[in-house]
Parts: structure tokens; sequence; C-alpha cells
């Protein structure tokens, strides 16, 4: 009877929180064993942000991260410089426009680094170092 | 025609693949079919002991890997059965005494004299998992349905990916009870995580304890419930399409089939 109340009353069966703890460890698993994936989001990524602002390459950090129901991607993309323009709007992919109306465009210098989170906002630094720091899987 | 080479694996130890192996073998040469059953467990030999087989062995695979005998001198006939052998791992060497070319080598010489060949994979993901995979050509992955083995399964079913071999899942292990109220997680919902075709759900049952006790394969036991279950799984793997028992309970049928756990 305590047992039936309890579920009654909102306490989750345990079956349906190890199908969330699964899919969610599933997924971290899978990024570890796929860094060269990781590494192609991160170039993408960043050749994104960079349409519209400079970005310091070097000091890219991607990390994933649990978030409540979720996986959070966290990426911190210092950026150097502002680009004044108004962005150039089509992708990369199209080459239409001439490439020299894009490229030169006029730069302010930002103060400092700054930092762009994509998604969740970081709650906690975490032990986790970046999935992709991991070694690709021994065949 | 050679054989079909299959290997039972899972990552996780303990969740039934030595069983699974020597069940399915049983069942599928008692279906009439040559069958071989490979231990490439070196070190930790078990699927001997499982069918009632340990006090027969003179030979085993490491012996026929070294070329001190031949294969057919290594292999213990089940004498219970017309066509059911098992070739023994050694007890005694490591998991390197055997390279994956010698292993590929002697599953492909089994074969010759064969239908199936099962290859009864170590837990683990390291070398005795990548020799019991070089020798085979179609997987079966064996999980219970709780987050640790399945959390393996998923390991294990990524490696065979990349060996872009064909993989069938059995869930093992199964209290249809307990998925009911919802403490424990289903077929559909391992089939759903592991994104592998199904050919096969074992309930669980003390059947298997009191068999493997004695040493004697459950299709062999008339009375034993789980007997059917294993030869529904040999007849998938003979190609036919076998409906699965509803153990999940929906409606009355399921209900009464999970309570009288009829296979």
């Amino acid at each position: 009877m305590i047992d039936w109340m309890k579920k009654l009353f909102g306490q989750t069966p345990s079956s349906s929180t190890a199908k969330e703890r699964l899919r969610l460890v599933l997924m971290t698993d899978h990024l570890a064993l796929a860094p060269e994936i990781i590494e192609n989001m991160k170039r993408d990524l960043v050749d994104v942000i960079s349409r519209y602002v400079e970005v310091d390459r070097e000091k890219v950090e991607v990390n994933f991260e649990r978030e409540d129901k979720a996986l959070a991607m966290l990426a911190n993309i210092p950026i150097t410089a502002v680009n004044r323009q108004s962005p150039p709007e089509p992708p990369p992919e199209r080459p239409a426009d001439p490439p020299s109306a894009i490229v030169e465009s006029t730069k302010d210098e930002v103060a400092a680094p700054a930092s762009t989170h994509a998604g969740a906002p970081p709650r906690r630094k975490r032990r986790k170092k970046p999935a992709a720091s991991k070694a690709a899987p021994a065949q | 025609m050679a054989a079909r080479r299959i290997v039972v694996t899972s990552g996780k130890g303990g969740v039934g693949k030595t069983t699974t192996t020597a069940n399915l073998g049983a069942a599928l040469a008692k279906r009439g079919h040559r069958v071989i059953l490979v231990d490439a467990d070196i070190g930790l030999r078990n699927l001997d002991l499982v069918l009632g087989l340990e006090k027969r062995i003179v030979f085993d695979l490491v012996e026929v890997a070294e070329g001190r005998c031949q294969l057919r001198q290594a292999l213990i006939k089940d004498k219970r059965f017309e066509s059911l052998s098992i070739l023994p791992a050694a007890q005694t060497r490591d998991k390197d005494a055997i390279t994956e070319a010698q292993f590929e080598a002697i599953v492909k010489e089994a074969a010759e004299i064969a239908d199936f060949v099962f290859i009864d994979c170590p837990a683990g993901i390291e070398a005795g998992f990548r020799n019991a995979v070089a020798g085979a050509q179609e997987a079966l992955v064996v999980t219970t349905p709780e987050v640790s083995a399945i959390r393996d399964a998923d390991r294990v079913v990524g490696k065979l990916n990349d060996k872009k071999m064909p993989i069938r899942l059995i869930v093992n292990r199964l209290r249809p009870e307990m998925v009911r109220t919802g403490d424990m997680l289903s077929v559909e919902d391992v089939c759903e995580i592991l994104s592998v075709e199904l050919v096969g759900i074992v309930p669980d049952d003390e059947e298997v304890i009191d068999t493997t006790n004695r040493g004697t394969p459950i299709v062999l036991d008339e009375t034993a419930k789980l007997r059917v279950i294993y030869d529904k799984i040999a007849r998938r793997l003979e190609g036919d399409v076998v409906p699965f028992t509803n153990f999940d309970g929906g409606g009355f049928f399921g209900r009464l089939l999970g309570a009288l756990k009829a296979g």
C-alpha cells in the first residue's frame, strides 16, 4: 500500500530514472569516443563566430557538462576584437559574394577577452576535461 | 558449406554469456545442426563446467594454436547430442597466449566441420575480446536490464559496429513483474537505448542455476520452462520469424503468460 501511495504521489519509478541516466551517460560516452567529431564541431563553431567577431582560436575551449536533463555544451571562446560593420549575411559555403567585401571590415579592439557561453550557463566548475582530450579507442 | 561463426559477447561479466552460449548451442544441436562451441575465455575456463564436460578435457585451445595437437583431438563431443562439441579454453595460460590470427584460423577450421560455431567471449574489451571477435562474422550481444550491463553492452556494440559486423541482442534475466511495476527497464527500453535488433528475451529463472549446478543444458530438461525460450532463439538464428513472448504484460494474456512464465 505504501509503495503504491509512493508511486501515486510523484515518486518516479526507478526504471524511468535508469533510462534517463543511461541516455545521458551514453551520450557522454559517445562524445568521449569521438574526439575528431568534437574537433570538427569546435572548428565549425569558431568559423561561424569569426564571421561576426575576431576570436582567439588557440584559447577556445569546448566542454560538456551534465545539466539537469540534458548534456550542455559549454564553449569558452575568447573574443579579441569586434567587427563594427554589420555582419556578413551569406554562409561560407556560398562563394557568391566577392570575398574582399566580407573580409575587410573595420575592427575595434575590445578591452579584455570576453567569454561566450553556448548552451546553458555554467553553474559549477567540474573536474571533467573536455571530452576531446580522451584518446581514440584502440582497435 | 562452412559454418556461421557467431561471437557471444557482453562487455560486462556475469550477465550470462556462457550460459547463453551453452544453451543456444545445445538447442541448435538438438534441432539437428552440427555445433561447435569455442571457449575464448583463456585462464577462466567455464563453458566445459556449465555443460558438464569438465572431466573429459584432454587438450585445449592454446595447445591447438601452438600446434601441439589437432583441432579434432581437442574437441570434446557432448555424448547427449548427435552433433555438439566444445573446444575448451586453456585454464593455466594468459589471454595473450594466442594471437588474433591464430584464433581466427582455429575458428575457421572449426567452421569447416560444423553448421554453427559459437565463440564464448571473455568479459572486457581487451585482448581476449579482440581474439574472440577476430574469428566471428556475426555477434550476439547479451545484456541484462541493468544500467551497468547496458552501458558496457553499448561500448561493445560500438566496437562491433566498427567491424561492420551484424549484431543481435539477447536481453537476459528479465523480471517481468518488476517491469510491470516500473522497477526494471523493459525490453523495449533496452532495445531503444542500444539500437540493436532483438533476437531473444530470457526471463530470470532459478532453472538456470539448477541446470548449471548439474551441468545439464536446459534444452535437455523436459520440465524446464526456459527450454522453449532457447528453442525460440535457436529458430530465430536459423532465420525463422518467431514472435516474441510478451513479458511486459500488455493486457490480460501478457499478464497471464508473465505470471506463468510460460515462455
